[in-house]
């Protein structure tokens, strides 16, 4: 299993938060959910205006095994959506951390709850025992 | 005796594992008042034989009689190849199969009938089928809200023809999902909707369905109808009679850009009327709504030694995967109505199939003509039909068809419950098994009935 990046968030539903400069905030699914999932065949984007709410459901990301949601871990606006996923959802089994990001969001109040890369690999560790 | 080779001991070691005491157990989600104890009206058991010679006495009281009666079930002639391979042991199952890549004959007869019925509806996938076009229906209504996501309304507009009692198992089934039917009002001249109900303004549906030809036998103006949708941001279904594909405009060509769901009736292509089922629904879409699409989906794939072969595919939001949150929870196809089809397609070819629509054409054509030409009874609508068509009494449309039925003659669908605002109107069909011998009969019947009621 490779390194959890050290400058990112992490929520129980195996999915990472950047915050950027500019308040908005990146989201994607960690390397542990692309892994689990295989390799992943299509992704349902939201569409760029849409208000969600923290907990609710997002995306969907499909393997051959199964189609899974992406919640929202945070409350806001979705600002941009990576659109190269439409063609080519493998980017997230490539660089889930990177050029397999899903969302932008602009967070509207609610936080939800995430976690520290310490943490989240706790996590990892005792899914592993 | 039940089929089940679990022996008690088993049963119990297992429920011990459970940890819960009865099998009844297991099921105490359900409210108890819910549970029944009685079930008043059902009779004791039969045996086989008593079974199959009720079954045969009442089949008996079908027989001789000519059937006018269309309205969404149509008598076609069944070539006797049909039914002969269709219930071959290779092919003799209900559905598709559990160990379904075991099965290559099975998935390989199912891709060829999604090919068939995507090349009739112009559209680019079909799945393996659904139970019959009502629920077929339904689930396109369904799947129109979770395609069309822009959308925020959960309105599905119906055409002023769509199959009154599709309407109903629509809204049975959806409405519990917050899907609403309206319908378009009817154009009492043309008997098509009224197109001049259709306003730019306002809450666009998420949906708009056109049953074409109609329930009424007419044409609707199919291109209007899919333009006004999509400039509306609404997606179409089209509800279609598979047999005038072969001579009428495919759902995929209705006006710019074509309809995006396509459901249809399949009990035409050799599936007999046997008392109303089974029978099977059709459904196509466009490719890039595929994923949305309910049911099973077989795909052409190469296996590893790069040999061609056929698997389930895009099984990912099925039920047994996506439980709740599946695309339907009807994941399953009429395997045997599916193979009959197939078969019947793969007989007449396209070619063969136009010669059965323009047949039925004709024959309810020559029909129309004969029984108008009675005193008091008049059409309904002076346009082009299908093969079915309405005409109007000057009298109470049921107790004729009562005096035809004494006469053998199945008169045809009152539309007195579903459409009042026609008055004494009878929905009338012939297909190519009716004789013109078969329409004199029923002309000089109804002339027989009209004397004697007036």
């Amino acid at each position: 299993m490779s390194e959890l990046p050290g400058d990112l968030e992490y929520t129980a539903e195996h999915e990472w938060l950047r915050k950027e400069e500019d308040g908005t905030v990146t989201i994607g699914i960690t390397d542990h959910a692309q892994s689990a999932l295989g390799d992943l065949v299509y992704v349902e984007l939201p569409e760029v205006g849409q208000e969600v709410e923290a907990g609710g459901e997002m995306a969907v990301v499909e393997s051959v095994k199964a189609a899974s949601d992406v919640y929202a871990p945070i409350s806001g606006e979705v600002v941009a959506v990576n659109e190269v996923l439409a063609d080519d959802p493998e980017k997230i089994n490539a660089d889930a951390y990177g050029d397999g990001w899903i969302v932008r969001m602009r967070p509207t109040g609610d936080d939800g709850e995430t976690m520290s890369p310490d943490d989240y690999q706790t996590l990892l560790d005792e899914l592993e025992e | 005796m039940p089929f089940i080779p679990h022996t008690d001991d088993e049963v119990e070691a297992m429920l011990g594992a459970i940890g819960v005491e009865k099998i009844d157990d297991l099921f105490d989600e359900i409210p108890r008042e819910l549970l029944i104890k009685d079930l008043d009206g059902v009779p004791d058991a039969l045996s086989e034989m008593e079974v199959s010679r009720m079954m045969r006495e009442r089949a008996a009281r079908d027989r001789g009689a000519r059937c006018f009666i269309g309205a969404g079930a149509y008598e076609h002639h069944i070539p006797a190849a049909v039914w002969d391979i269709a219930t071959r042991g290779e092919f003799y199952s209900a559905y598709t199969p559990y160990q379904a890549e075991a099965s290559q004959g099975t998935l390989q007869t199912i891709y060829e009938y999604q090919t068939m019925v995507t090349s009739l509806t112009g559209l680019d996938v079909s799945n393996a089928s659904l139970y019959d076009c009502a629920s077929g229906l339904a689930e396109a209504a369904l799947m129109s809200v979770r395609a069309n996501r822009k959308s925020k309304s959960r309105r599905i507009l119906l055409s002023a023809g769509v199959n009154p009692m599709y309407q109903k198992v629509a809204t049975a089934i959806a409405g519990s999902q917050g899907l609403t039917f309206e319908r378009l009002p009817l154009d009492l001249d043309s008997g098509a909707s009224k197109l001049d109900a259709l306003t730019d303004e306002g809450d666009a549906p998420v949906a708009v369905v056109i049953q074409q030809p109609s329930f009424l036998g007419v044409y609707e103006n199919v291109d209007a109808l899919t333009d006004w949708a999509h400039a509306n941001g609404a997606l179409v279904i089209a509800v279609v009679n598979p047999t005038s594909l072969a001579v009428l405009k495919a759902p995929g060509s209705w006006g710019e850009a074509g309809a995006d769901i396509a459901c249809g009736e399949g009990q035409a292509l050799g599936v007999p009327l046997s008392s109303g089922g089974p029978y099977f629904g059709i459904m196509t879409c466009k490719a890039d709504i595929v994923r949305q699409m309910p049911g099973r989906i077989v795909g052409r794939t190469t296996d590893l030694d790069g040999n061609p072969g056929f698997t389930l595919t895009l099984q990912a939001r099925e039920q047994h995967i996506r439980r709740s949150k599946a695309t339907s929870n009807i994941c399953t196809n009429q395997g045997l109505m599916v193979t009959a089809a197939t078969i019947y397609m793969s007989l007449l070819g396209l070619e063969g199939l136009r010669r059965v629509a323009l047949a039925s054409q004709q024959q309810t054509a020559k029909l129309l003509d004969l029984l108008t030409s009675i005193d008091g009874v008049e059409r309904a609508f002076s346009v082009p039909h299908f093969h079915e068509a309405v005409i109007r009494l000057d009298r109470p449309v049921g107790p004729i068809l009562e005096r035809l039925a004494t006469n053998d003659i199945l008169g045809g669908f009152d539309l007195s419950q579903s459409y009042p605002e026609l008055g004494n109107a009878l929905l009338i069909c012939a297909t190519e098994t009716k004789t013109d011998e078969d329409l004199e009969a029923y002309g000089a019947a109804l002339q027989d009935a009209m004397s004697a009621t007036g």
